[in-house]
């Protein structure tokens, strides 16, 4: 399957970017303006370490849904069906990566699709999309 | 305990069962031929409407005999004083029925209402809906509360409730369309009854594509309640990844029996289009921000809590077995060598996991398990491959250890059935329990029964006692009565003593006690049987607290939470919330607040959750008062059909204490020290029949005491009354509510 994946050598957090790969994910996928809005997370944490969440495409939220609305597209990347979500969030709260995101203003969920826009767009070439095994479903 | 591991190759066909959950029989029907035969008897055009903080403003009424169909007005008072779901029924109910309305009177109601909570999709369990009705078990209002998407979907489609009154004369069904706008009542003379199949050939007639399907919802019952007083409703929804419906029931009480004797075989709702803001709440984001805290909640503590992920319910039957509380041959016991035969491990692998199985949108405990690819072994089905849901610890500790059947497989048979012949698994439960003692005490016999075998443990006896209620023949006439007229019936035939069969009969009320030993839990003693409704679990649970999390140690302990615990649970039917996310799942940091036995972040979730919906904030009294409100008026509404009053919260003896000399001698340690300890006697001076007396007199006093703190507590008379500075204080003192408290209340109360 297709996952978005950093190399956490290469990124610094924010201390010398702008965060372009949010921002690129904001404008691109989402059309707003608001980095915070993007489907992945790059932070510096008050102790000096970074934080990237980021979806591994687990598919964990696929077998919670009650809707049925995620499921794997042929290259095993999760995708939400906007139509069927009911927009319940337990996808949201069932992500041990904090990946699914949720805010305020929008009512569905929303997550990574490793659409690679954000690879772009990182000045220091610090995430790349890659291939890695698809895990089985899990009992959760 | 014996080898837990024994007979495990049995279930290893199951493992195989979960990768091919969708795979079960198909019943095949000419649904084109069973359409032409509608007649389309009414329809009335209606303009669909989203709720508006949690309300419609409005509820429809149907007569199925004159066949009237209107919409009722949901006023301002009618919010501020009974708030929804059961207080909207009680209230609907109070003003159709008299004081000699029997169930099987036109005038009584069914009224299934969601409350202002029901359906937002956000917090695990909520989207309840409760069905209350004048019960044919106990003659005074009875309220169940119950899954599936009928409620939500009601609401969506712009009605706080449903009320249906009057008898039809043909075998009809209503078809509610929130999309169209459109309300018909059709006869529908060929569909089969039982809700497993008519369920699904109705949510696949009314759906208009495959898709459409999980729009639907179906209320049935089934051809048992046809020929018994405990029927009960089945609520439906359809489960898109095993590609079948589900099933959820309003059990308790027999309000199916009302349903199939006003000649309804189902109501059917549409409504597309789901989201999860449709309840259009004040403040969104506080339910979406508390939602996702339970939810995280759940995936990190569930698997180290209760396991209702993976097991449900029936995570306690061990956990009920070791501390003596598990039902065991008609409340005899409280354990059993083989209990592990029917012990969580095996439903955490007879159930499908690896799936959702929430009974609304949005429950992640999700103990709605289904156990697929059970072969049936008996009845009319024999042969067919089929999905049962559940079993839940109800069903396992009724139908299972109650009757002394430890077979898993018989166990989910009998849930099977009873779900979809439309009775009461807690019910029937109890009632097989107690049949199946009088033939061990010989009361009961071959000829006596007309040649059924009901020694404890014989589930095909069990099973072919259920399949005659169905069939409407045979001993099966005589157990779909309930426990209550059995006692009577056995005891006219001269058949048994009529003071045993009163102290074994486990009944207060005309209900059935539901499946928890309360022998060592006064407290749950006094949960069962002073209950409004009868001995349902879901008004007052306390034994968890009392017996096993030691949480109500002393006498004053135990009536305050007899106060507040059945107010708080109440609260839950008012509102069309599940109680279950409530506490079964805990805080990680719970025990460190105070009164953890409350779970006090989950109250606080609830109440800014409901001020969300509401656009207000509410505080704890604020809640109790809310169900005091109804709480009373139900306590007022039994004094006016003849019931709710202190004799009528008596509890038989198995509830209190050993009745017979084995059971006394199975725990005479306890017992004999018991009498030491408590009594000030010596029981080595004693004959057993004098031990058992003053056990007797000292559990019978207690219980009482009880009863005369808790109505203390209640603001009600020693006679159960509540008093007239009560109902004033709660704003119900309407002249037709006084009116009948009036002769009730000595001049000191009034």
């Amino acid at each position: 399957m297709k996952t978005l994946q950093i190399d956490v050598g290469k990124c610094d957090y924010g201390r010398d970017c702008a965060h372009e790969c949010e921002a690129a994910c904001a404008s691109k996928v989402f059309k707003c303006d608001d980095p915070s809005r993007a489907a992945l997370r790059i932070r510096l944490l008050e102790n000096g370490e970074g934080r990237a969440i980021l979806c591994d495409q687990c598919g964990d939220c696929v077998i919670v849904c009650p809707a049925d609305a995620l499921s794997r597209n042929k290259q095993g990347v999760v995708l939400l069906n906007k139509k069927t979500c009911v927009a319940c969030y337990t996808c949201v709260g069932f992500c041990e990566k904090h990946a699914f995101e949720r805010n305020p203003e929008w009512l569905l969920p929303y997550k990574c699709i490793a659409c690679g826009i954000c690879v772009k767009a990182c000045p220091k070439a610090a995430l790349e999309i890659a291939e890695a095994p698809t895990p089985a479903p899990r009992i959760i | 305990m014996g080898n837990p591991y024994a007979g495990l190759t049995d279930y290893l066909a199951f493992h195989r069962a979960e990768t091919n959950y969708r795979y079960r029989t198909e019943n095949h029907f000419d649904v084109a031929k069973l359409r032409a035969a509608h007649r389309l008897i009414k329809e009335t055009a209606f303009t669909p409407s989203l709720p508006e903080r949690g309300y419609c403003y409005r509820g429809l009424y149907i007569n199925i005999d004159t066949l009237e169909v209107k919409e009722q007005p949901v006023t301002q008072e009618m919010k501020d004083i009974f708030i929804g779901g059961r207080g909207f029924g009680l209230w609907q109910l109070w003003h159709a029925v008299k004081p000699s309305t029997r169930w099987n009177d036109p005038e009584n109601e069914i009224v299934i209402s969601p409350g202002p909570m029901s359906g937002i999709t956000q917090y695990p369990g909520s989207g309840k809906s409760i069905v209350v009705s004048i019960s044919p078990q106990t003659d005074i209002p009875i309220d169940s509360n119950v899954g599936g998407y009928f409620g939500p979907l009601l609401k969506f489609s712009g009605y706080d409730f449903l009320e249906i009154q009057g008898k039809s004369k043909t075998e009809i069904l209503i078809f509610i369309d929130g999309e169209k706008g459109t309300i018909s009542i059709e006869e529908c003379p060929l569909e089969p009854l039982d809700s497993h199949i008519l369920a699904e050939l109705l949510t696949d007639m009314y759906a208009e594509s495959e898709e459409d399907r999980v729009n639907i919802s179906v209320v049935s019952a089934g051809s048992a309640a046809d020929h018994s007083l405990i029927g009960m409703l089945n609520f439906s929804w359809f489960d898109k990844r095993r590609g079948c419906i589900r099933l959820k029931q309003a059990g308790r009480g027999g309000i199916g029996t009302v349903f199939r004797d006003k000649r309804l075989k189902a109501i059917v709702i549409r409504r597309p289009g789901v989201k999860g803001d449709l309840n259009r709440p004040a403040d969104f984001e506080t339910i979406a921000k508390t939602g996702v805290k339970l939810h995280r909640e759940l995936r990190s503590l569930d698997p180290s809590q209760c396991v209702m992920r993976r097991n449900g319910t029936a995570h306690i039957v061990e956990i009920m077995d070791a501390y003596d509380l598990l039902p065991v041959m008609n409340f005899q016991y409280g354990s059993h060598p083989e209990t592990h035969k029917v012990a969580s491990y095996i439903w955490d692998m007879r159930c499908t996991q690896r799936t959702s199985d929430g009974c609304w949108y949005g429950c992640s405990m999700s103990c709605a398990k289904g156990a697929d690819g059970l072969t049936l072994r008996t009845g009319p089905y024999k042969g067919q491959v089929v999905t049962v849901d559940g079993p839940e610890y109800e069903n396992v500790g009724g139908l299972g250890s109650n009757a002394g059947i430890f077979d898993a497989e018989a166990v989910l048979e009998l849930n099977f059935y009873c779900d979809t012949y439309g009775i009461c698994t807690i019910t029937w439960g109890t009632i097989c329990a107690f049949v199946m003692e009088c033939y061990q005490r010989g009361v009961l016999n071959l000829e006596r029964t007309g040649g059924l075998d009901l020694s404890w443990g014989n589930w095909e006896a069990d099973l072919e006692l259920m399949h005659q209620v169905a069939r409407g023949e045979g001993f099966g006439l005589i157990a779909g009565l309930g426990v209550h007229k059995m006692k009577h019936i056995f005891a006219e035939r001269g058949w048994g003593d009529p003071g045993l069969l009163e102290d074994i009969g486990m009944e207060n009320k005309g209900l059935e006690y539901s499946q928890y030993l309360s022998k060592e839990s006064l407290a749950q003693q006094g949960g069962y049987a002073m209950t409004n409704k009868g001995p349902q679990h879901d008004e007052a649970w306390l034994i968890f607290m009392d017996m096993v999390n030691k949480q109500l140690p002393t006498f004053e302990d135990k009536a305050e939470a007899l106060y507040y615990f059945p107010l708080w649970r109440t609260w839950f039917g008012l509102n069309g919330w599940c109680k279950l996310p409530w506490n079964d799942i805990s805080p990680a940091d719970n025990h460190l607040r105070h009164e953890p036995h409350k779970i006090p972040e989950h109250v606080e979730n609830y109440l800014a959750m409901h001020g969300a919906m509401m656009g207000n904030e509410i505080t704890v009294e604020d809640m109790l008062n809310q169900s005091a409100r109804v709480y009373n008026f139900q306590r007022v509404f039994n004094i006016r059909m003849g019931k709710g009053l202190r004799i009528h919260d008596k509890a038989p003896y198995r509830s209190m204490g050993p009745v017979s000399r084995e059971e006394y001698l199975s725990r005479e340690e306890r017992y004999d020290k018991q009498i030491i300890d408590e009594m000030g006697l010596d029981p080595t001076k004693m004959t057993l029949e004098e031990r058992m007396a003053a056990h007797r007199a000292w559990r019978t006093g207690r219980y009482e005491k009880l009863t005369d703190a808790v109505y203390k507590r209640r603001s009600w008379t020693p006679n159960g009354v509540p008093t007239y500075d009560r109902l004033k204080e709660l704003g119900i003192d309407f002249p037709e509510v006084l009116e009948v408290v009036r002769p009730f209340l000595i001049p000191d109360h009034i």
